[in-house]
């Protein structure tokens, strides 16, 4: 299978918001913004008048000017504690441009408009602010401690505080108890085409092109922000160049653009710069969690606590809902009998966290995958036999968690058997066996995790899509769902394909513009193809069934001896393929009326994917550097339409989880400013960092889709960071190291094993 | 200042500003915007294209730095999205790419490599690409791509 995407973005590039050549974008002025140097200040004055007089400058904007909006919604009451994935309103607002308050490095502050990009820079840099600093609230601690305040008005740094209250009781059956802090430290998403937009308005109507996720939601949110009537704006998602959860919707900046298009009547573009991108774009993960695991000598977990303390930046862009899916899915794929979970949400000063790749399931997959580790050490027993005691057996079924979760299906300890027999486990312990006891200088280590997680958690919030056949035989659809690289033009080919028997190459997929397609949800949380692809194949199997009628009618045959030849693309009367009409045919005969189906598709469950990762490392135990050798998986996201799209998905999600495990991190000094803002000090993973990876094969079908499908965007995330992490540690553990915090860098890892032996 | 660049066999001049890059210049002037910014620090390999026929970050280029000099981007390897290079080939049939912003970047420098070393070993091909990110792929498929288009150019 090759891509129908490829062959234009290998020749001539694909067309994101920056390339866009539009003639409505011909007269197009560049938006720079002028963002806080500072984690916490008061603004005192904002002094633009020699940015206004700089060559080239159209405009010069501020909060002062945002006389034009709506009021701002009332208070909804949320409380973030709902599990909804919302901004909290009333006091925790997050304004357009900062007012009176910066809160982190990078809050948009004013904005410069020019005739051309370097003009913008050089205006931007004369935009006098006076800032008034205020002590910066960093970290979990910082927010904690409570000795500064983001948001006076709150009375605290902490917005959402919910959760069960420990049972020092549930722990009274273990024969072993392991607790530990574990930091999940912040990362930044870092698509590779970073935010952009251009904005037009004319006649009474707003067009915003952005590299989004979700076109229809950004459409929404700009209405919401600007006052304006949805039918008067047009979102458009051209090419994305990546997303991992950092572009759902249009955020702050996005929305400024749009205004400021509107406010001075002139087309504007912008597209940010990476180091814009990695302080004002989202970051992700940023949890301190407390776990807490007991059980009993042979190996049964009895009851499991996990206490996190979100730190979620300056404003909370989805309230309590990333804890809320790490609670959730805190059990991961065992029984265990009694699970506790709790968590808050605190504000510091440093870039808003949203979604970012997993958002909240990978943090739930490294806490309890570190846990099973400490506790397997505690009874000294082999870390994957306290896996298979403790999976939920396949018998099981739909099977409810101790944390609440109804896990669909599953073979969860195939899935880690077929894990074992493919890295050769037997074999690699020998072998870091013989390097122990060599006193090889690169020691192995071998790192399991086995995890569930949830996709498709908004099931109910549906996916829509239209399917239209054409009287030359070709077939067009329109998706809600939006593509950033997933390959969802190939996809919906090949499901159209197989209904109909349309060739994929006559089939034309179309997203993201909201003109064309008003309705839809779009892209995160791994639910394209088993809500957006189940809505395209129901619009194919009505779209036969018209067919079907019609046929009938042009061949003078009954509806029941019509059979659609799926090979061909024709329909006949049954066992006589001399009489057959195309699909061109059909639809030429109904004319206007057109051959075409809409649906949307709102009957979806969530879905429960599941597997194993084995990571294994060889660690320099002389320079504590890591490097990760082998790295092998089972991903079962049920039924897999494309494997070639599918394993890419796992590549790319492998990637990036390993590269959380030994290489990422955004850090923050004491005064709140970023110490790894550009992508020289933040270590992106590169090809050198990583072996090929060996992907083996499992599907269990979901039972709650007609595809049998399950979500498949994530499970390399979730899987690969705690797999990494477990093989970095386990490869020193004979030292007597039991836990490192991510990332394992060579500091970090040489720092705990000079620490271990001289505690020896 | 006045630059002429020949851009994939077609001399393309302007009157540009002194600072002006040639990313810049290949997007803004001759109007092929295949050829992307993803970084402002030189790190990220989006932006690779061929200066004299060899790869350069057309970020850390001045347009002025390639006055009367051959430039080859992405466009200029094939001769419609029919024809394809065998790199640009070898990346479609091993699904080498995702999103496709690294991938203008990543197929040039690829295609240096090859013509540096025309079978790379796995590891070579890793090193040759380090100063390329892709954040889509995890590199696996790109690894093969290469490695595939190396032993497609080999007589066997
Ligand atoms: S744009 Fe990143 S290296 Fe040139
Ligand atoms: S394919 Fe998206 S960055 Fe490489």
């Amino acid at each position: 299978m090759v891509r129908t995407e490829d062959p234009r973005l290998l020749t001539v590039g694909g067309t994101y918001v920056d390339d866009l050549r539009e003639p409505e974008l011909a007269q197009a002025a560049r938006v720079t913004f002028v963002r806080s140097p500072i984690a916490h200040a008061l603004i005192t004055g904002i002094d633009v008048s020699a940015a206004r007089e700089a060559p080239g400058v159209v405009a010069v904007l501020t909060a002062a000017d945002l006389d034009d909006l709506p009021p701002p919604p009332p208070d909804s009451g949320l409380t973030g504690t709902e599990g909804l994935p919302f901004p909290l309103g009333g006091h925790w607002s997050e304004p357009l441009f900062a007012v009176d308050r910066v809160r982190f490095v990078g809050e948009p502050v004013a904005m410069v408009i020019t005739d051309d990009r370097y003009q913008g820079e050089d205006a931007a840099e004369l935009v006098s602010v006076d800032y008034e600093q205020l002590p910066a609230v960093v970290g979990v601690a910082g927010a904690l401690a409570g000795e500064s305040l983001l948001f006076p008005p709150a009375g605290s740094n902490v917005a959402v505080s919910t959760g069960t209250p420990a049972d020092s009781a549930a722990f009274d059956g273990c024969d072993a108890v392991v607790e530990q802090v574990i930091v999940n430290q912040r990362l930044a998403p870092v698509p590779l085409e970073g935010r952009a937009a251009a904005a037009r308005w004319a006649d009474g109507k707003l067009t915003l092109w952005v590299s989004t996720q979700n076109a229809q939601i950004a459409r929404f949110i700009l209405a919401g922000a600007l006052g304006l009537d949805p039918a008067n704006i047009r979102v458009v998602a051209p090419d994305v160049g990546g997303g991992f959860g950092a572009k759902i919707g249009v955020d702050r900046d996005g929305l400024l653009v749009a205004w400021a298009a509107k406010h001075i009547g002139r087309a504007l573009r912008w597209a940010e710069t990476r180091s814009e991108n990695m302080l004002a774009m989202t970051h992700g993960r940023a949890q301190r969690q407390v776990v807490k695991i007991g059980g009993t000598r042979d190996g049964r977990i009895l009851a499991y606590r996990l206490e996190i303390v979100q730190d979620t930046g300056a404003y909370s862009r989805m309230g309590g809902f990333l804890p809320f899916l790490t609670s959730l899915m805190a059990a991961g794929p065992y029984d265990i009998a009694h699970v506790e979970t709790a968590y808050q949400v605190v504000m510091t000063n440093a870039t808003p966290i949203s979604a970012y790749r997993g958002a909240g399931r990978p943090e739930a997959t490294a806490a309890i995958e570190r846990a099973v580790d400490l506790f397997a050490a505690e009874i000294g027993m082999d870390a994957t036999e306290v896996r298979r005691i403790n999976l939920v057996p396949a018998d099981k079924f739909p099977y409810t968690s101790g944390s609440g979760a109804t896990y669909d299906t599953g073979e969860y300890v195939a899935g880690l058997d077929k894990v074992l027999t493919g890295a050769g486990y037997a074999e690699l312990r020998a072998e870091q066996a013989r390097r122990r006891e060599t006193g090889d200088v690169l020691q192995l280590g071998i790192g399991v995790a086995s995890y569930v997680e949830i996709t498709a958690a908004d099931a109910d919030g549906g996916e829509t899509a239209r399917l239209v056949v054409h009287d030359d035989g070709t077939a067009t659809v329109y998706t809600g769902s939006s593509a950033h690289g997933q390959g969802h033009h190939t996809a919906w080919a090949m499901l159209v394909q197989a209904e109909l028997g349309i060739d994929m190459s006559k089939v034309t997929v179309i997203h993201g513009d909201t003109d064309l397609i008003p309705m839809g949800v779009g892209t995160y949380a791994s639910r394209s193809l088993q809500l957006g692809g189940v809505a395209l194949q129901k619009a194919a199997i009505e779209v036969k069934e018209l067919g079907r009628k019609v046929a009938a009618e042009m061949l003078e045959a009954s509806e029941a001896d019509l059979e659609l030849d799926v090979d061909r693309g024709v329909w006949q009367v049954r066992g006589d393929p001399a009489t057959s009409t195309t699909w061109a045919q059909v639809a030429a005969h109904v004319g206007e009326a057109g051959l075409a189906a809409d649906v949307n598709y709102t009957d979806g469950k969530p879905t429960f994917p599941f597997g194993t990762h084995l990571a294994v490392t060889e660690v320099d135990t002389e320079t504590g550097k890591a490097r990760l050798i082998r790295h092998v998986t089972v991903d079962d996201a049920g039924t897999v339409l494309s494997p070639v799209l599918a394993e890419g998905q796992r590549h790319g999600g492998i990637a990036q989880g390993v590269a959380q495990a030994l290489l990422e991190e955004m850090v923050y000094d004491a005064e709140g400013n970023p110490v790894t803002g550009t992508l020289v000090d933040y270590a992106i993973i590169t090809a050198t960092e990583l072996p090929s990876f060996e992907l083996l094969a499992s599907e269990t079908p979901a039972t709650v889709n007609p595809l049998g499908a399950k979500g498949i965007g994530e499970a390399g995330t979730i899987g690969a960071t705690p797999a990494t992490q477990n093989s970095v540690i386990d490869a020193v553990s004979h030292l007597g190291i039991r836990h490192i915090d991510m990332p394992l860098t060579p500091a970090r890892v040489w720092a705990a094993i000079s620490e271990a032996r001289e505690s020896r | 200042m006045k630059v002429t660049v020949t851009v994939n066999g077609g001399e393309v001049a302007a009157e540009v500003a002194d600072r002006t890059l040639l990313v810049h210049f290949l997007r803004d002037v001759a109007g092929l915007t295949a050829t992307n910014v993803g970084c402002d620090t030189s790190s990220c390999g989006a932006c690779t294209v061929l200066l004299d026929g060899r790869s350069v970050k057309s970020c850390t280029v001045l347009a002025a730095q390639a006055d009367g000099r051959q430039v080859t981007t992405v466009e200029g390897l094939s001769s419609g999205s029919e024809e394809l290079h065998p790199v640009q080939q070898a990346f479609r049939a091993e699904h080498g790419l995702q999103c496709g912003f690294c991938t203008p970047g990543m197929v040039m420098a690829s295609v240096s490599l090859l013509a540096e070393n025309p079978s790379p070993t796995e590891d070579e091909v890793r090193s040759a690409l380090e100063g390329n990110l892709c954040r889509c792929t995890g590199y696996h498929n790109i690894v093969r791509a290469v490695l595939a288009a190396a032993s497609e150019r080999r007589p066997s």
